[in-house]
């Protein structure tokens, strides 16, 4: 039997290649260097990841099916996957210090770290739900054991099992939607399916409404939507903070550009089916996410509410169903990947070794003993407010135009009171920082070059993002192109 | 007319190249930062002068305009223009905030370089958003207030601070959102209707839309720019801001913020939806009149100094819109000039109460009590500047209240009435808090040996009353750069309905009777 290997196609997906060998080196490095070698393996990954980002530029305005169709490389898959090495850079640049100081095994960190973003990078770039499935299923279950990587902490323990049973029945949910829809349809490549859909030889049954209905309940899992969040507060408060900022920004990243994929692609004629329960969906995120976020003391979990929060927002914009405006979508997860980085960049910063200072206390009085600390973590704050002339602004400004022109007028007050209600706990930050004086001794700041760099490189990204927007919301519709008729 | 020369993006971007380049400066050296701040300022007013002396009276189009592409697919752009009605606000701010800088010259003390650099980051946005022609650029100005200013009253404020910040910023806040949307619904139907999709807001004056969709946007405006104004029932945040924050944040709060949201209506709220406004002149009038009268009586029951003077806004700025809302020359440009009368006056009440503040440490009324027998410079400059306050005749304000009075009495006899009896309260508040803190027996002890004026707090108080005294007996000067916007502004509201007759000669000949 003869066997046709494309060979050509591998070099479509060099990223991956290089994602997959930099994590298996570091594997290497943790099971055959005697000592642990933590910068060398922070190295290899930031080397990685980087090489991949420039390879995955080249792929820009590239538009091929490769592997039977099971891949596709398209300007979504590689805005995405660009977003995710971004975030895996910025993640690695935070960890280098962090694994050292919290004493955490850096060989298989920064490999499960790689693992996740290859999980990632398949997530998005296939229109195959085996495909979409293999990579959400690989990055999850790097997330899982990254979140127990702090050694006797239980909550860290405690985070990661949470995850790991939560997140075992959600995929479940995702893999009985995915084998309903299949059944109804006969079919598992998503475009291929939406040509069925169109052709008039479907008609909508009640295992492909289920089907739909488990497909939003697995993805939503993912991207913490409300009531599917349960998890995330917990998880993001147990985890070590850069795992959080990792699963804040690139799983949610990578969830909501596989939802986008599948739902856009093939779900759009039966808009009205879905997008009522979207609606209801995205006003319980964002009204749930801001009012428990009002309470809370901890600002690791209030930024964990923040996301929920932030999800609902994007939410808005897959209940429009604009095929066009659909590209306030990826250009808000970018914005909102640079705010929480930095936010969380800030977190790690102000926490020393057993003493991880994420209570709102330990920012009394910032701005008298660190003000540029102080002022980093405000720009962020204002940012994840929505205060201009931030790129948080810019992000939701795009939203609420697509949710205006397609006339959901409620949606749009209700996500606006939202932000409204949300400056409040991002102000009260501020305020500890600004307006007391500091009583308690929290310890020095672990400054180091490394966060430095990743807080520099996010404040200038949301100023650059929120002031000269045009360039990136261009690539975000070029991205969107997909979806076009 | 364009120039060349960008004055109106230096003199919004020239604060805030200050603020940075005084980000710089080492923090010990306490006397370098004021006197760069107080040099940055200095600059901006001078280099604001232009703008006043080179100004052309006789066209009703936006001069000194500026347009830059900024992100043309979406019809956003850099547009700035000053008229007659934002070119003397403008110079409202740029000259307050130099004695903003000098009056908190020996008050404040802790943290000096953030709290100038903050007072800088504002004058940005306030110049910013009063030249400002494209709704995005507005709003983003408009928002950008909030921070500083946020930050002003949070760190150097009064004892409950922190509240009254708060509540500033979130009212303010949920106002500016729901004008978020607003701008957007406009932003759609102008575009559905021709093709255009413009956020300019000249090109969308031209927007006509269903009455029902007008109302529900200029409420949305109208929100927004009332809590900042502030109307009744949306004014309290207002005492606790102006109480809490720190002298000189309550002389740009009262001087400038205040105003940003009477522009706002003239501007933006009342040409963009003009059925809609002239629907709501009896709703927007009684509000008006309320504030005027419940200021009043609210001042009489004070025995805080700060939070009187505070409520005395609320009053004041009752008369302004009472005066835009009578939609005639007479209210129009006596709201106008209203709007500078205030800023002066009230920005003077608030700078001498500072100055007792720094000497007692103390602002209840309770506590004072004979001042003028040992402060006899202070004295007269308060009066002065409290009969402005009431509205003499050969002060400022007396120009500005008359003004809106014909107006008003043109437009709405009842009204009107209401709002006259509002004089004499205001009379009745002013002359009495006046009585108790500065004649009177000197009962006091703390009181026997305060020193008088020094000669920063003289210099201060002198341009005050200068203003008072040139604005009072020569308004014909200020009168005759906003005489033409303001024709043109009503003849442009004119076009939609022909109820208001626009009297153009009638203030001319008034004013030239003087």
């Amino acid at each position: 039997m003869v066997v046709m290997i494309p060979e050509l196609a591998f070099g479509w997906i060099i990223p991956e290649i290089i994602i997959t060998l930099s994590a298996v080196l570091t594997l290497l490095m943790a099971a055959f260097r005697k000592k642990d070698g933590g910068y060398l393996a922070g190295a290899v990954s930031l080397t990685g990841a980087g090489l991949a980002l420039v390879f995955t530029c080249f792929l820009w305005d590239s538009n091929t099916a490769i592997f039977n169709n099971f891949y596709n490389i398209d300007n979504f898959g590689t805005f995405f996957k660009a977003l995710t090495l971004i975030v895996t850079l910025l993640v690695t640049l935070l960890s280098l210090r962090y694994v050292e100081r919290e004493g955490m095994i850096t060989g298989e960190y920064y490999s499960l770290l790689l693992f996740g973003t290859l999980g990632m990078m398949i997530m998005v770039s296939s229109y195959h739900f085996v495909t979409i499935f293999i990579g959400l299923e690989l990055m999850s279950i790097a997330i899982y054991v990254l979140c127990g990587l702090l050694s006797n902490n239980p909550r860290s323990a405690e985070a990661s099992l949470k995850y790991f049973l939560l997140g075992a029945f959600a995929t479940a949910f995702l893999l009985y939607g995915m084998a309903l829809v299949y059944g109804a349809t006969g079919i598992l490549d998503v475009r291929e399916m939406a040509n069925y859909i169109v052709s008039g030889r479907f008609y909508l049954t009640p295992p492909f409404m289920i089907g739909l209905a488990m497909l939003v309940v697995g993805f939503g899992f993912k991207t913490a939507t409300v009531p599917f969040h349960m998890w995330t507060p917990d998880v993001y408060e147990g985890a070590p903070t850069s795992i959080t900022a990792y699963m804040a920004t690139g799983v949610k990243a990578a969830a909501f550009g596989a939802f986008l994929r599948v739902f856009y692609t093939a779900f759009l004629p039966y808009l009205a089916a879905w997008s009522n329960m979207l609606w209801l969906l995205a006003v319980l995120t964002m009204t749930v996410g801001n009012i428990t976020a009002l309470v809370q003391d901890d600002v690791k979990r209030m930024l964990a509410y923040s996301s929920i929060a932030h999800a609902g927002y994007i939410l808005i914009a897959f209940v429009i169903g604009d095929r066009n405006f659909s590209s306030s979508i990826p250009f808000y997860v970018l914005v909102y990947t640079f705010m929480n980085i930095g936010a969380f960049a800030v977190i790690i910063l102000l926490g020393q070794k057993d003493r991880p200072n994420t209570g709102i206390e330990a920012y009394t009085g910032l701005a008298s003993h660190h003000p540029v600390i102080a002022l980093s973590m405000a720009i962020f704050l204002l940012s994840l407010a929505g205060v201009p002339p931030l790129a948080g602004f810019m992000g939701k400004f795009y939203i609420l135009s697509a949710a205006i022109k397609a006339k959901f007028y409620w949606l749009a007050v209700i996500g606006v009171l939202n932000s409204a209600v949300a400056a409040y706990y991002y102000l009260r930050v501020i305020m500890y920082m600004y307006f007391r004086e500091a009583v308690t001794e929290v310890g020095r700041p672990d400054i180091s070059p490394a966060y430095s760099l990743a807080i520099i490189v996010s404040v200038a990204a949301l100023f650059y993002l929120g002031i000269f927007p045009r360039d990136i919301l261009l690539i975000a519709e070029k991205s969107v192109s997909i979806f076009a008729q | 007319m364009n120039t060349t020369f960008p004055l109106l993006s230096s003199l919004i971007f020239l604060p805030l190249i200050g603020a940075l380049l005084l980000a710089m400066a080492p923090r010990t050296n306490a006397r370098f930062i004021k006197v760069a701040a107080l040099l940055i300022t200095l600059v901006e007013f001078f280099l604001s002068l232009p703008l006043f002396f080179s100004f052309n009276e006789q066209t009703t189009a936006m001069q000194f305009t500026e347009h830059r592409e900024w992100f043309p697919e979406w019809g956003i752009s850099y547009y700035l223009g000053i008229d007659g009605i934002s070119m003397l606000l403008v110079m409202l701010t740029t000259f307050l905030t130099i004695l903003c800088v000098l009056c908190s010259w020996k008050s404040i003390e802790a943290r000096i370089k953030e709290y100038y650099i903050s007072f800088l980051f504002l004058e940005t946005a306030m110049v910013g958003a009063l030249c400002a022609l494209d709704l995005v650029l507005f709003y983003i100005f408009w928002e950008l207030m909030l921070v500083p200013m946020y930050l002003l009253i949070g760190v150097w404020g009064g004892p409950k601070r922190i509240y009254a910040a708060i509540k500033f910023f979130l009212f303010t806040m949920v106002g500016s959102v729901l004008m978020l949307l607003a701008i957007l619904a406009l932003y759609f139907h102008y575009g559905d209707q021709t093709g255009v999709y413009t956020f300019n807001v000249l090109e969308l004056y031209k927007a006509s839309i269903p009455v029902t969709k007008q109302y529900w946007l200029f409420a949305a405006f109208a929100l927004s720019f009332a809590i900042k104004v502030p109307m009744f029932p949306f004014h309290t945040w207002l005492p606790d801001a102006h109480t809490e924050a720190p002298t000189a944040g309550s002389v740009i709060l009262a001087g400038v913020l205040l105003k940003m949201g009477t522009y706002g209506f003239l501007r933006f709220a009342i040409p963009l939806f003009r059925d809609a406004a002239f629907a709501a002149v009896p709703l927007m009038s009684t509000l008006a009149v309320i504030g005027i009268i419940y200021g009043a009586v609210m001042c009489i029951m004070q025995t805080d100094l700060k939070r009187l003077i505070a409520y005395s806004s609320v009053s004041h700025l009752g008369y302004v819109m009472l005066g835009i809302f009578a939609f005639n020359m007479q209210g129009l440009e006596g709201g106008i000039y209203q709007m500078l009368n205030h800023g002066i006056s009230t920005g003077g009440l608030f700078l001498i109460v500072g100055m007792i503040y720094d000497r007692r440490h103390t602002r209840m009324i309770a506590d004072f009590g004979g001042l003028s027998k040992v402060m006899p410079k202070l004295a007269v400059f308060f009066m002065i500047v409290t009969l402005s306050s009431i509205a003499l005749p050969g002060t400022n304000g007396f120009v500005g209240e008359f003004l809106i009075l014909l107006g008003a009495f043109r437009s709405n006899i009842v009204f009107a009435l209401l709002a006259a009896t509002g004089v004499i309260l205001g009379a009745v508040y002013m002359l009495w808090m006046f009585q108790r803190v500065m004649f009177g027996q000197l009962t006091k002890e703390a009181n026997k040996s305060l020193t008088d004026l020094t000669k920063r707090e003289t210099a201060i108080l002198c341009a005050i009353v200068f203003f008072v005294f040139l604005m009072g007996l020569y308004p014909q000067a200020f009168f005759k750069k906003m005489n033409a916007s303001a024709a043109g502004y009503l003849s442009f509201l004119q076009v939609k309905t022909a109820s208001y007759a626009p009297e153009g000669n009638l203030v001319l000949k008034q004013v030239k009777a003087d």
